[in-house]
């Protein structure tokens, strides 16, 4: 939720006089920034769990028997080219095109989707073989990371789902154009976040 | 359909428990019948629960703040009486496990309901006038902040009458927090209400540091904040910085609880020191976001009340920086005896040292400032005073802690609750008491009665010595502490003693409630018709008390140091502009209200296990906020005519305050330092 309520009203606190624009984007983008880099510390404290967790195998598999990095390369590729995707909308929207904003959100959607339909396959596929994360402090480390990754990128989802409606709706809007750089910033970052994950929970795990 | 919750979780076979709720109950059946009988619902909802007034919602913060103070100090007295009664095999009037759930409750209230929103409310009501701004950068976010603490405080109370509470201690610990040992809801209560809370605190964090950085008055610099607004920025950065740490640390206790995850565990591979490790890496920095703004009250009273600048202005921001980044590496300086050998307990010794050397700085810049000047003895004064004294003791007794050799003795004994009360309650309360009493007449329009919170604080400052220095004592002849009874006679007097410094506090509270009363019977003896009760220095005491809502029919411009002592000096203070023009606010919002609600919801329904009404719930709470943002409300503008009408008021009002000579001698007689 809490990525959600930045998009806050319009700036005030500043004189106005009847006629002006208020222009509140640049306030709410660098407030998204500052939550950000809190989403950024409990990420960092969850990677640290695992780090102390990655050993802890418990007479269970280690990362070297169960990941699949064939795989998760194909996520990592579905999410890395949503990032690109985005950014193509974001210059459809500086050119004021609405239907291109709409498409490339479009194909970002779905790109974001099918990295979670394959992360939940993973997920599916550990459990039935009886990996799940009762199985040890490793696999409990992991799916608590991977986890929270997912669950973000599900609700990066949940919003931009809500963003396509609003600019279908309203066009491209400043306020509109304020989150759609605000959930810019939220996909890019868990991008960012991502590249950790699959180096530290995946590379150095098959090491 | 109801998960674990039945009616067996009402706990009628506790009288005590039983007779709270019935007092509760009928105490809230006589709040909404007063409220009904004088047709004040509609005022309360438009004026102040849907208000994104940055003031309104401080002072709701306070209100729930003192409210909680009341819960958590009920849990302390029933505390101290059950341990003056089980000693020498008595048993007393508390069975373990609710005498568990009490300190538990203790606690979590007195921390994360009770000092908090106090914190949280000075800083919403001053900080924004302070940078003479009209309201804080995300105001709606500021308002669900406060119902997420409310949900939180909601779900604590709960507990009281459906279920139980978290037998763990506050900090709770695996693996007893874990499913294994706390098999019941206590646990999953407390998760909950800190959590949700948490989650508002973060935010809270983030729209201050926003506020500070992008809303300033045009003109005002960085280091020319007032430095009550610098103490808050220095705790909403350990916020940001901390409080997903917990947020983190819980949600891994959670999985361990609902998911069977091994995060915590003993066994298959978890780790529960690296539970202890987490909390504390939020818990240290936890303590200096408590405290640091108690300091930034102690300097604005100290410089207002003896007519100087505060000595050091500069030193103080810095050796608030100083404490804030110390703070985040001292924190196994709580387990010291978990064994992580010399090496790193003498770093953290060390590192813990280190901190009393910005908090002396300090100390010496408050001496400095009270030198030579001359030092008016109102109540906050008193606070202040008082705080030196008791700060210090309790600073020394935590560098006698930080010692890992001496730490090995006294870890978990009564000798560290002695000295965490003893900083917490004479630094932090004391400091929040204090910054009530200063900035009461900027947020009502009248001051307090300077008798009763003298009183209050006499009965305050020698009740804690009281309570706690056997407390010291005990802790040297080795009694832990969670201890329900005890059976060493040598033990026995301090017991006696510590329950009369809690008799003594309770007169304290007694003296605040009084002096509340008295002051609201006499307010038309106390009217604050200057806006400027103490002739202080800075913004917030340069517009009305209390203030119009947009706060400033004109932005300061330029505003250095002390900027309202430099204009009452120039005489530029009180001077009405050639003309006002429009003013942009935002409008009221219900949505904080309905999404705090609808949290408690799905944190009661996580607690009971009843799934449904998990998904329902969260559904709910988004679809409101999408709502919410699918209006892009952005607000309206008040016409000039009115701020001309407002202000036009104000200073007819005024200009016969400001006519007499006793307040045009005051500022006469300002000394420049």
């Amino acid at each position: 939720m809490s990525s959600h309520v930045l998009n806050a009203d319009a700036a005030h606190g500043h004189d106005h006089g009847h006629e002006e624009h208020h222009d509140s984007g640049p306030m709410t983008v660098f407030g998204f920034w500052l939550y950000l880099m809190t989403d950024c510390i409990l990420f960092a404290s969850i990677f640290a769990a695992f780090g102390v967790l990655s050993n802890n195998f418990a007479g269970g598999p280690s990362g070297h028997d169960i990941f699949e990095l064939n795989y998760v390369l194909g996520e990592t590729a579905l999410l890395l080219f949503s990032s690109i995707t985005f950014g193509f909308a974001m210059l459809a929207m500086y050119k004021g095109n609405k239907n291109g904003v709409l498409a490339w959100l479009a194909i970002t959607f779905l790109l974001g989707l099918g990295f979670i339909v394959m992360e939940v396959n993973e997920f599916h596929l550990l459990v039935s073989e009886g990996f799940g994360p009762q199985r040890s402090g490793f696999l409990s480390g992991f799916f608590a990371l991977v986890g929270t990754h997912g669950l973000h990128v599900t609700g990066g989802l949940i919003w931009m789902a809500v963003m396509m409606y609003q600019i279908n709706k309203k066009g491209i809007t400043a306020t509109n154009k304020t989150r759609m750089s605000c959930l810019s910033l939220f996909w890019h970052f868990l991008d960012v976040v991502w590249i950790c994950v699959f180096t530290v929970v995946y590379l150095l795990g098959v090491l | 359909m109801f998960g674990k919750l039945s009616l067996d979780a009402i706990p009628y076979h506790e009288p005590i428990v039983m007779v709270t709720i019935a007092m509760i109950a009928l105490g809230g059946i006589a709040l909404i019948g007063a409220i009904t009988y004088f047709r004040k619902w509609t005022y309360l909802w438009t004026e102040w629960l849907t208000s994104v007034d940055h003031k309104k919602i401080g002072v709701m913060y306070i209100i729930v703040a003192m409210v909680m103070l009341l819960r958590g100090f009920a849990d302390a007295i029933m505390m101290r009486t059950q341990l003056a009664m089980a000693t020498g095999g008595g048993e007393g009037y508390l069975p373990p496990e609710h005498y568990d759930q009490i300190f538990t409750a203790h606690g979590v209230i007195m921390i994360i309901f009770m000092a908090m929103p106090f914190f949280t409310g000075l800083m919403n009501i001053v900080l924004p006038l302070q940078i003479g701004a009209r309201d804080v950068a995300f105001p709606f976010l500021n308002s669900l902040s406060f119902w997420l603490l409310v949900s939180g405080v909601a779900l604590v109370n709960i507990s009281l009458g459906v279920g139980e509470f978290a037998k763990t201690g506050w900090v709770a610990y695996p693996p007893l927090a874990g499913i294994q040992y706390s098999p019941g809801v206590g646990v999953d209560y407390y998760i909950w209400a800190l959590q949700i809370s948490g989650l508002g605190t973060t935010l809270t964090g983030v729209n201050f540091l926003a506020t500070v950085l992008k809303m300033r008055a045009p003109g005002m610099k960085l280091m020319d904040m007032p430095i009550f607004t610098w103490t808050c920025t220095w705790a909403n950065i350990l916020i940001v910085a901390s409080f997903p740490i917990l947020t983190a640390t819980l949600a891994l206790l959670t999985v361990d609880r609902y998911l069977d995850f091994h995060i915590f565990t003993n066994e298959l591979g978890g780790n529960p020191m690296m539970y202890v490790n987490l909390f504390w890496a939020w818990g240290h920095p936890e303590v200096y976001i408590l405290i640091l703004p108690a300091f930034g009250v102690f300097s604005e009273v100290i410089s207002t009340f003896t007519g100087k600048r505060l000595f050091g202005h500069k030193s103080m921001i810095y050796a608030s920086g100083a404490i804030s980044v110390l703070g985040f590496g001292v924190w196994l300086h709580h387990f010291f005896t978990m064994g992580s050998g010399a090496s790193v307990n003498t770093f953290f010794g060390l590192a813990t040292m280190l901190i009393s050397i910005p908090t002396g700085v300090k100390l010496f810049n408050w001496l400095f400032t009270i030198y030579q000047g001359r030092l008016r003895f109102t109540a906050p004064v008193c606070w202040t005073l008082g705080f030196m004294i008791t700060f210090s003791i309790g600073g020394m007794t935590g560098v006698l802690l930080a010692v890992p050799g001496a730490d090995f003795v006294l870890h978990n004994s009564l000798f560290v609750i002695a000295h965490f009360h003893n900083v917490i309650i004479g630094g932090a309360v004391f400091g929040y008491i204090a910054g009530f009493a200063f900035w009461f007449p900027k947020a009502f329009g009248f001051t307090l009665n300077e008798k009763w919170g003298k009183a209050a604080f006499w009965f305050w400052i020698s009740g804690f010595y009281v309570a706690f220095m056997p407390l010291y004592a005990l802790g040297f002849m080795g009694m832990t502490r969670r201890l329900n009874s005890s059976t060493n006679p040598a033990w026995e007097p301090y017991l006696y003693v510590a329950v009369i410094g809690a008799v003594l506090i309770l007169f304290g509270i007694a003296c605040q409630l009084i002096q509340l009363y008295v002051s609201i019977r006499d307010r038309k003896q106390n009217m604050d018709v200057t806006g400027d009760p103490w002739n202080a220095h800075t913004l917030e005491w340069s517009t009305s008390s209390p203030p119009p809502f947009y706060n400033f029919a004109t932005l300061p411009v330029n505003a250095g140091l002390d900027a309202f002592t430099e204009a009452k000096r120039d005489g530029s203070a009180y001077k009405a502009p050639a003309k006002y023009s429009a003013i942009h606010m935002p409008n009221n919002t219900a949505t904080g209200v309905w999404m705090g609600a609808l949290i408690t919801v799905f944190g009661f329904a996580m607690i009971w296990h009843i799934w449904w009404l998990v998904v329902a719930s969260l559904v709910g709470t988004i679809a409101v906020f999408v709502a919410h943002a699918a209006r892009d409300d952005q607000g309206y503008m008040v016409p000039a005519e009115e701020v001309a009408r407002i202000e036009g008021e104000r200073l007819k009002a005024m200009g016969l305050a400001t006519g007499s000579p006793v307040h045009g001698a005051r500022v006469e007689s300002f000394e420049r330092v």
